[in-house]
């Protein structure tokens, strides 16, 4: 599963994380546009109180189920064939760097129609063709409903871009996590 | 970049790989797939080539060959990026170059030469230059002869005095400078105790002996096996006691490399050659 999210999406995103069971059946990638010029401690303070392991992703680290990766400042975060990460510093995209778009397309490459992607509130279009591209690939494009976003542009781009995003607002947007758990407890 | 009619397998990444072997005997294995996957899908989007074409051009076309070779590498770069990086290298790797009669620097994947000039300039600040030569070398010509004008885009030395600023120095980046209509040239006083050439990491071997060797966000984009065989270079390009800077996320990889090298700051990854 991997989260876009930037101006107005990041108290969202932390309680959407502070749900997450230990036993999350999924990884989890999240890219949050934040200044490189400022040291954050997001990562450590989530860590805290979340039931998941929380994490700044490393490179050649091997992504694995039930934890939370954060994209580090300042490095664009990819994700190789054999499902470890890569850090690049390429050009920023809108901006940005780390982008959404790039994450998304890079996981989206290696896992097919085996991801989540999830777009919250942001004040530009990235993530936009990410998520297109997951979709376009056979995964699930989840689109937080501009209405319930506080900055729209990020989702409504989405749902421009997308030929036929799942829009849903925050509380069915925890209950698409909250059912991810339970439909993995059924198949086991 | 969701251009869904340029996207490439990694397959096909494979196949091109190979080819640019066969021509050019350049060798991309152990580089990162994910990121040349993404490297060459763009070069695809902005010449409008299928798979079809690019192979076809790169078989035939070496010009093209070099414009795809610039591009497909990360040229990305800034002059002073991290600052504090910068400040630990002044307070506490310089006054120990000092001792040593000449300094040696080499910036392994300098690409188009903004960090060389930052050390120039650092040198230059702390009395040091003119008993310095540094060495700025990248796989790649065209970014070399860039690197080698040191003519830079006005617009960028914004940010760039921005950093300079953070490092903690006394001076402005502008008196290293001059700006003439939209462009920056580093003075040529700075230029006089450097050269670029070219050099290839993963097939060329040491050069020279150094005091200090920087190489920073080059590292990232190799598996484990291609980094430590790299990291040997740089260990057998020291001299005792020489200083070796990586980016901000790499590391020396094997505990056995660790034990050679005191860790001077942890934080910007900066190292001395010990054993």
């Amino acid at each position: 599963m991997v989260i876009g999210c930037s101006a107005g999406g990041f108290s969202l995103m932390f309680d959407i994380l502070l749900s997450l069971p230990a036993e999350f059946p999924l990884a989890v990638v999240v890219i949050i546009h934040r200044s490189r010029k400022h040291k954050s401690s997001m990562e450590a303070l989530l860590q805290k109180r979340t039931k998941v392991t929380v994490k700044l992703a490393d490179g050649h680290e091997q992504m694995k189920t039930s934890v939370v990766y954060f994209a580090p400042t300042d490095y664009h975060l990819l994700l190789e064939p054999n499902g470890t990460f890569t850090l690049d510093c390429s050009e920023p995209l809108f901006f940005c760097r780390p982008a959404i778009d790039v994450t998304f397309e890079s996981v989206s490459d290696v896992c097919k129609d085996k991801v989540i992607g999830l777009l919250l509130s942001g004040a530009n279009q990235d993530g936009a063709n990410g998520l297109a591209y997951i979709e376009a690939n056979g995964g699930l494009a989840v689109v937080q409903d501009p209405s319930s976003a506080e900055v729209d542009v990020m989702p409504s781009s989405a749902i421009g871009t997308c030929k036929n995003p799942l829009v849903l607002n925050n509380s069915d947007i925890f209950e698409l996590v909250s059912q991810i758990t339970a439909l993995k407890r059924t198949l086991n | 970049m969701s251009d869904f009619v340029h996207t490439i397998s990694f397959d096909d990444l494979v196949e091109i790989t190979k080819l640019i072997r066969n021509v050019y005997g350049f060798d991309f294995v152990g580089y990162s797939q994910a990121s040349l996957k993404r490297r060459v899908t763009r070069i695809m989007q902005l010449n409008n080539l299928s798979l079809f074409e690019i192979r076809s051009r790169l078989t035939n076309d070496s010009a093209f060959f070099d414009q795809f070779l610039t591009e497909v590498t990360v040229n990305v770069t800034e002059m002073f990026r991290d600052p504090g990086f910068f400040k630990v290298l002044r307070n506490e790797v310089f006054p120990y170059l000092a001792s040593f009669q000449r300094i040696k620097v080499w910036n392994a994947g300098c690409s188009s030469g903004e960090e060389l000039y930052s050390f120039a300039i650092l040198l230059e600040e702390q009395g040091l230059y003119s008993r310095s030569f540094l060495y700025g070398t990248d796989i790649n010509t065209r970014v070399l002869s860039k690197a080698k004008k040191g003519i830079y885009e006005l617009s960028r030395m914004k940010q760039y005095s921005e950093n300079f600023i953070a490092t903690g120095s006394a001076h402005s980046l502008s008196d290293f400078y001059t700006a003439k209509y939209e462009a920056a040239t580093i003075s040529n006083k700075l230029k006089k105790n450097i050269l670029f050439s070219v050099h290839n990491l993963v097939s060329d071997g040491v050069f020279n002996e150094f005091q200090m060797i920087s190489c920073r966000n080059v590292l990232i984009y190799f598996d484990v096996e291609l980094q430590e065989r790299v990291i040997q270079l740089f260990y057998d390009s020291l001299c005792m006691l020489g200083f070796l800077c990586l980016g901000s996320k790499e590391t020396l990889r094997s505990n056995e490399m660790a034990k050679r090298f005191r860790v001077v700051s942890k934080t910007e990854n900066i190292y001395q050659k010990i054993a």
